[in-house]
C-alpha cells in the first residue's frame, strides 16, 4: 500500500503511523480467519491424515497404535465396500452432470419465456430444493416401498426399488435428481432474467434462430453461472450422503465413500483409524476437482 | 397390551427422528475438530474423577441426592419414555431430590454413545447388557456397581449379564425382551395349523403353507441388523448357545465350518422366507404377517408395535424348533435393556442410590402402572398384573430357556458388528451361493478389526 508513495520523506512518516494502525487491522482481520481455517480445517485435516496410519477405538490417546499403511491396504484388499463406493460416487457425478443439469437448464430456458402459469411450474420445480435430504428420502420411500409403495401399487411390479442392489442406485439419483433439477432451473433462471434484452434483440434482427440465439448468443454470455453450475454439480455429487444414509446407511449398492467413512466413525463403531484412511482417500479425490476449479477460477480472474 | 416398547430399534421411516439424526450427524462432523482436541483435557479430569473414595457408599445405603438421568427415549415418544420418566419421577419425590431428565431420541442416543460418553454424560444412562456394556467397562467409561449387586429380585442370569470381563458388575437390568417365532392364531386355527414341536413339524408347516400360497416367513434385512435374529437362533440351534459367544467374543472363526454350515442351513430356509428383503422394513414385514401373508415372523416381542391395534390381540408365538436333538432349543435371543453409571458422574454415590432404585420390584411397579404399556421387568419380585398375554409367555419363555443370548450386535464387538457383519449378511441374501467368499472376508475383516 505504501510502497508507490516510498519514495516521499515528508508523506513518509504519516504512511508509517498510518500503516502500524492498519498494519493491526489487517493482523486482526486476517489472523482471525487463519485461526479458524487453521483450528477447523487444517488441524483436522492433518489429525486425520495422521489418524489414517493408527488403529484407535476413540478411548483413550494411550490406546492409539501405530500400524503403518495397514488401514489404506484393508480398505483397497479385504474391505469389499470400498470398490463399489468409488465407482457409485462417480455414477452420481456423471448422472447428475447429464440429467438433472441439462433438464434444469431447459426448464429454465422455457421458463425464462414469460408463458402462462410459469410462476406457478418455477414454484412447482424449485419446491424440492427447499425439503431436506432426509425428507426427500421419506417422500421417495412412498413411492418405492415394494409392498406398500405407489410405484409398485399403480403398476403391479413387484420391484424392491431400494432393496435391489442392481436398481437402487437409479432409484436413488432419481430421487436427487428430482430435488437437484428445480436448484439448476433456479440459478439458470436468475441469470437468463440478467441477460441483456438487447443482446436477443440483436439477435433476432440479424435472423438468427431461437435455438441458434441460445447456444451462439445466449450461452456464452452465460459463461459466469455455468461454471457456478459446474462447480454447484461436482460439490453435490462429492458430498452426496444424507439420502443413502437415511435409506439404508450407505450400504446394499448404495455404497458411497462419505457412508462408508461415517459408518466407521460415526454411530457405535469407532474405528478412528481405518475411517480416517477412507477420510483422506475422500479428500485426495476432492482436491483433484478444487485443483481443477481454482485453476479455472484464476485464469478467469487473470483475464 | 403391546410389548416391550423399550425395543432397540425404532422405525427408520419416521421422519422426525430421521431428520434429527441427519442433523446431528453432521452436526457432529463439523464439530469432529473440537471434539477429537478435547479429548486430552477430559481425560486428565476422568482420571481424577476416579480416584474417588468409593467402597464407603454403595447398595442400599448409597447416599441419595441429585442425579441426571439420560434416556435414550425422546420426549413423547411412547411407552418406553413415559416408563423410564415415571420412575425418574417417582424416585425424585420418594428421595427428596431432583433428577433432571435428559430425553434423546433413541437412535441418536446409540449412535453418538461413544461420544456422548466421552464428554459430559448424565450420572445414570440407559443402555444394554452384552459386549455392548462391557467394552466400556474395560476402556472405564463406565463405574463399578459390583456394591450395588446382589439385587433383591435378580437372578444369577441377570447378575451375569450385568458383569464385565473383569468379573464385576457395571450395569442394572431394567427389562427384556425375547425373540420367537410370532403368529395369528386365527390363521392358525382356520388352517388347522398347530405350533410345531419338531424340525420335521417345522418342515412340514412350512411346506402346508407354501402350499396354501402363504409365504412361511415374513422377512425384512433392510434395517441391517434385522436379519441378525435368524443368523442367531439357527447359530443356536446348530452350534449351540457356547459357539455364539466364543464366535462373538472372537475365540471362534467366522470361517469355521459351523459357521459355514450355518449358512448352509439359511440358504435351504430362503425359498420360505419372503423375497426381497433387502428393501423391507420390519413394520412391512410384520404388517404382511399381520394380513395373513405370511404366516410366522421370527423377531422380538416389539413386532406388537408394527401390526395394527386389532390384530396385536391375535398374536402368539413359539420359540425356534431344535434342528439338532444333541444340541437342544433350550437358548434363545433375549435382549436386556437397564442402566450404567458414568465413569465421570458428579455424584457416584447419588447416581447409585438412583440405580439401585431403578432395579427393584418398586421401580418396575411404578413404570408399568404408570405407563400406557408395560414392559417384562427384570426383577422378578415385579408385579405381572400389567402383563398381557404375550409378556407372561415371554416370561415363561425366558425362565425355561438355559441359555440367553444378547443379541448378534449386542455380544460382538461394536466396530466388527456395525461395519462388517451387518454387510455380510446383506451379501449373503444377495448372493447366497457365496458363503465361502463371505465368510472368508468376514473372517479377514474380523483379524484386522480385532487384532
Amino acid at each position: 500500500m505504501a510502497t508507490r508513495t516510498a519514495g516521499k520523506p515528508s508523506t513518509r512518516r504519516v504512511e508509517k503511523r498510518r500503516s502500524t494502525r492498519e498494519r493491526l487491522i489487517i493482523a486482526t482481520m486476517i489472523g482471525i480467519p487463519t485461526l479458524l481455517v487453521v483450528w477447523l480445517v487444517w488441524l483436522p485435516a492433518i489429525a486425520s491424515f495422521l489418524l489414517s496410519f493408527t488403529r484407535w477405538n476413540g478411548f483413550k490417546l494411550s490406546s492409539i497404535e501405530w500400524v503403518g499403511v495397514q488401514n489404506y491396504k484393508d480398505i483397497t484388499t479385504i474391505y469389499p465396500p470400498f470398490w463399489p463406493a468409488i465407482q457409485h460416487n462417480v455414477i452420481w457425478l456423471v448422472f447428475l452432470f447429464v440429467f438433472p443439469t441439462i433438464l434444469g437448464m431447459l426448464l429454465a430456458v422455457v421458463l425464462d419465456h414469460e408463458m402462462w402459469g410459469s410462476r406457478f411450474y418455477q414454484t412447482a420445480f424449485y419446491l424440492p430444493v427447499v425439503l431436506s435430504m432426509a425428507l426427500v428420502g421419506f417422500i421417495w420411500q412412498l413411492f418405492y416401498s415394494t409392498d406398500q409403495g405407489l410405484i409398485n401399487e399403480v403398476f403391479g411390479s413387484k420391484v424392491d426399488w431400494y432393496g435391489d442392489p442392481s436398481v437402487n442406485l437409479w432409484a436413488v439419483l432419481v430421487a436427487t435428481a428430482w430435488r437437484h433439477t428445480g436448484y439448476i432451473m433456479l440459478i439458470y433462471l436468475a441469470g437468463l432474467k440478467g441477460i441483456d434484452a438487447s443482446l436477443r434483440e440483436a439477435a433476432a434482427v440479424d435472423g438468427a434462430s431461437e435455438v441458434k440465439t441460445f447456444f451462439h448468443v445466449i450461452f456464452p454470455v452465460m459463461r459466469p453461472i455455468n461454471l457456478i453450475v459446474l462447480v454447484i454439480v461436482v460439490i453435490e455429487s462429492l458430498r452426496a450422503f444424507d439420502l443413502v444414509w437415511i435409506i439404508n446407511k450407505g450400504r446394499n449398492g448404495l455404497e458411497l465413500i462419505s457412508a462408508l467413512v461415517s459408518q466407521n466413525v460415526i454411530g457405535e463403531a469407532t474405528r478412528y483409524g481405518f475411517g480416517s484412511a477412507l477420510a483422506v482417500i475422500m479428500m485426495i479425490i476432492s482436491s483433484v476437482f478444487i485443483t481443477i476449479y481454482l485453476r479455472i477460477v484464476f485464469r478467469e480472474e487473470r483475464r | 397390551m403391546t410389548g416391550s416398547g423399550s425395543l432397540d430399534r425404532r422405525s427408520s421411516t419416521v421422519p422426525a427422528s430421521v431428520q434429527a439424526l441427519g442433523r446431528r450427524s453432521l452436526l457432529r462432523g463439523a464439530l469432529g475438530a473440537g471434539a477429537l482436541l478435547g479429548v486430552p483435557t477430559l481425560l486428565s479430569s476422568c482420571g481424577g474423577g476416579d480416584a474417588k473414595p468409593s467402597g464407603s457408599g454403595g447398595g442400599a445405603s448409597a447416599k441419595a441426592g441429585p442425579v441426571k438421568f439420560g434416556m435414550n427415549e425422546a420426549k413423547g415418544s411412547g411407552p418406553a419414555y413415559e416408563r423410564l420418566s415415571a420412575m425418574a419421577d417417582a424416585y425424585a419425590k420418594k428421595a427428596g431430590v431432583t433428577v433432571s431428565q435428559n430425553a434423546v431420541d433413541h437412535n441418536t442416543f446409540q449412535e453418538s454413545i461413544s461420544t456422548y460418553l466421552q464428554g459430559t454424560p448424565d450420572d445414570v444412562f440407559t443402555w444394554f447388557a452384552g459386549y455392548r456394556m462391557s467394552q466400556f467397562a474395560t476402556n472405564g467409561q463406565i463405574a463399578d456397581l459390583s456394591d450395588v449387586w446382589p439385587i433383591d429380585g435378580m437372578s444369577d442370569a441377570f447378575k451375569k449379564s450385568a458383569t464385565a470381563e473383569d468379573g464385576k458388575q457395571y450395569f442394572v437390568p431394567s427389562s427384556y425382551y425375547p425373540w420367537a417365532v410370532f403368529y395369528r392364531k386365527s390363521v392358525f386355527e382356520k388352517n388347522g395349523w398347530s405350533e410345531p414341536k419338531s424340525q420335521d413339524d417345522f418342515m412340514a408347516l412350512m411346506k402346508d403353507m407354501q402350499g396354501k400360497k402363504i409365504t412361511p416367513f415374513a422377512f425384512a434385512a433392510k434395517d441391517a441388523w434385522a436379519p441378525m435374529g435368524t443368523f442367531d437362533i439357527l447359530n443356536m440351534r446348530l452350534n449351540g448357545y457356547d459357539f455364539h459367544m466364543e464366535l462373538t467374543k472372537g475365540k471362534k472363526n467366522w470361517d469355521s465350518p459351523e459357521v459355514r454350515r450355518v449358512f448352509e442351513t439359511w440358504k435351504t430356509m430362503l425359498p420360505y422366507q419372503q423375497e426381497n428383503a433387502l428393501g423391507r422394513t420390519w413394520q412391512e414385514a410384520a404388517t404382511s404377517m399381520a394380513k395373513g401373508e405370511c404366516g410366522m415372523y421370527l423377531l422380538g416381542t416389539f413386532v406388537v408395535d408394527g401390526v395394527p391395534k386389532e390384530t396385536q390381540d391375535d398374536l402368539d408365538f413359539f420359540t425356534y424348533p431344535a434342528l439338532d436333538q444333541s444340541i437342544g432349543a433350550d437358548a434363545l435371543d433375549a435382549p436386556i435393556d437397564g442402566y450404567c453409571v458414568s465413569a465421570n458422574a458428579q455424584n457416584e454415590d447419588a447416581a447409585k442410590a438412583f440405580i439401585t432404585y431403578l432395579g427393584s420390584a418398586e421401580a418396575a411397579d411404578v413404570a408399568n402402572n404408570s405407563a400406557s404399556a408395560p414392559f417384562i421387568a427384570a426383577n422378578s419380585n415385579a408385579s405381572t398384573a400389567k402383563y398381557g398375554a404375550l409378556q407372561k409367555k415371554s416370561v415363561e419363555v425366558v425362565q425355561n430357556a438355559k441359555s440367553i443370548a444378547q443379541f448378534l450386535d449386542r455380544d460382538t464387538n461394536a466396530d466388527l458388528a456395525n461395519t462388517v457383519i451387518t454387510a455380510s449378511l446383506q451379501e449373503f441374501l444377495k448372493n447366497p451361493d457365496k458363503i465361502d467368499s463371505i465368510t472368508t472376508s468376514i473372517q479377514q475383516q474380523a483379524k484386522s478389526i480385532l487384532g
